[in-house]
């Protein structure tokens, strides 16, 4: 299901992998027919630039913007997450939907809206989950101040428990015989 | 001092729950921040007919659905037979957004109109999103999505990817009926 749902954009990485994987594979058939493999890795790479195609073309046809929008918008764009390609920001995500939401905020700084403006038309439609920095609220006490709390609990208690062993040592000192004992196995080595 | 063993092994096993927990949830869906908010307003061209506009404030006191798709959507295309199933019971109106990314050249609308002739049209109304703009307002990423809206316009159910039938019998069902009371 979520395999299915992922989108070409996203999908043509796993392509390239299992062209290559196929290619090294352990076929005998193949290899006896390098001529035929040739021909289908070449052919398979003709479609994968098909695919590419509309993009460049896309690229090409767009007019040249203000450096001062795209620097804004650029900067914007990097704190916000590409929903298709999760693992993307949409400053970088080739997925269509980010270039249409990259259009929808050129257009936005062009009507004036301010980078907090723009940030809450995100959210209000995609949820803190576009913001690669998630704001401090109820929701994110744990994953903004949860690694404090272990870092201050875990010392709070390795100083007790260090703490409890030097009371320990100082509770029990040496007895004159053991201290004699002590001192001519040091002086032995 | 004994106690204290036990601490470790107590987070131990918190960790362990959030991480069961982790594995069941589905990452690629997102919960939408716009359940039970009012749905955005929207007045689209009508897809077999281009002159003629239809708005979301049209459904004004009915429960209906929106439903996202595009025939450049493969798990739309596995859904349709299961809405064309549905609309056959006419519980509740179901709305198509046609919707098209800019870089896509294609012709969607022509193409749209011979989907739904050869695989049949579940939609009571078909419109044409032809800039996804209808779409982002929407917060729709992963197509199919499909919203239930109440008669007061507000959305009360989101579903992201296929409206499996046990989706539809389980909760979108159930909510028609429970909207329409």
């Amino acid at each position: 299901m979520t395999a299915r749902r992922t989108n070409s954009e996203c999908l043509r990485v796993s392509f390239v992998s299992l062209w290559l994987n196929s290619s090294i594979g352990h076929s005998p058939q193949r290899h006896r027919e390098p001529q035929r493999r040739t021909k289908i890795l070449l052919s398979i790479a003709a479609l994968l630039g098909l695919g590419f195609l509309p993009a460049v073309h896309a690229q090409v046809a767009r007019p040249i913007e203000d450096p001062a929008i795209e620097a804004r918008m650029k900067h914007l764009t990097k704190e916000l997450r590409c929903l298709v390609c999760q693992n993307e920001t949409l400053a970088d995500s080739q997925a269509p939907l980010a270039e249409d939401l990259r259009r929808e905020i050129r257009e936005q700084i062009k009507a004036g809206k301010s980078d907090s403006e723009i940030l809450a038309y995100a959210t209000q439609r995609y949820g803190d989950f576009v913001l690669y920095n998630p704001p401090v609220k109820a929701t994110t006490y744990l994953l903004w101040f949860g690694p404090f709390v272990l870092l201050i609990g875990g010392t709070a208690l390795l100083y007790r428990y260090v703490k409890r062993r030097r009371d320990l040592i100082e509770a029990e000192p040496l007895t004159v015989e053991e201290r004699q004992r002590a001192e001519k196995l040091l002086k032995e080595m | 001092m004994k106690k204290l063993v036990f601490v470790p092994l107590a987070l131990f096993a918190v960790l362990v729950a959030f991480l069961l927990i982790g594995l069941r949830r589905d990452p690629r869906e997102v919960p939408s921040p716009l359940i039970n908010k009012a749905a955005p307003a929207f007045q689209l061209p009508q897809l077999q007919d281009p002159a003629k506009t239809f708005s979301a404030q049209d459904m004004r006191g009915k429960v209906w659905l929106v439903n996202f798709w595009g025939t450049w959507c493969i798990a739309c295309r596995e859904e349709h037979p299961w809405l064309v199933e549905y609309a056959k019971a006419n519980a509740v109106p179901i709305v198509g957004v046609d919707y098209k990314y800019s870089s896509d050249t294609s012709d969607e609308r022509a193409a749209a109109i011979r989907w739904l002739a050869e695989l049949g049209n579940p939609y009571s109304m078909t419109v044409y999103d032809a800039d996804g703009r209808t779409s982002i307002d929407f917060g729709v990423y992963g197509a199919p999505e499909t919203f239930l809206i109440d008669k007061q316009g507000v959305i009360r159910f989101k579903q992201i990817g296929p409206l499996t039938p046990e989706v539809w019998q389980n909760k979108v069902l159930p909510l028609v009926k429970q909207l329409n009371q």
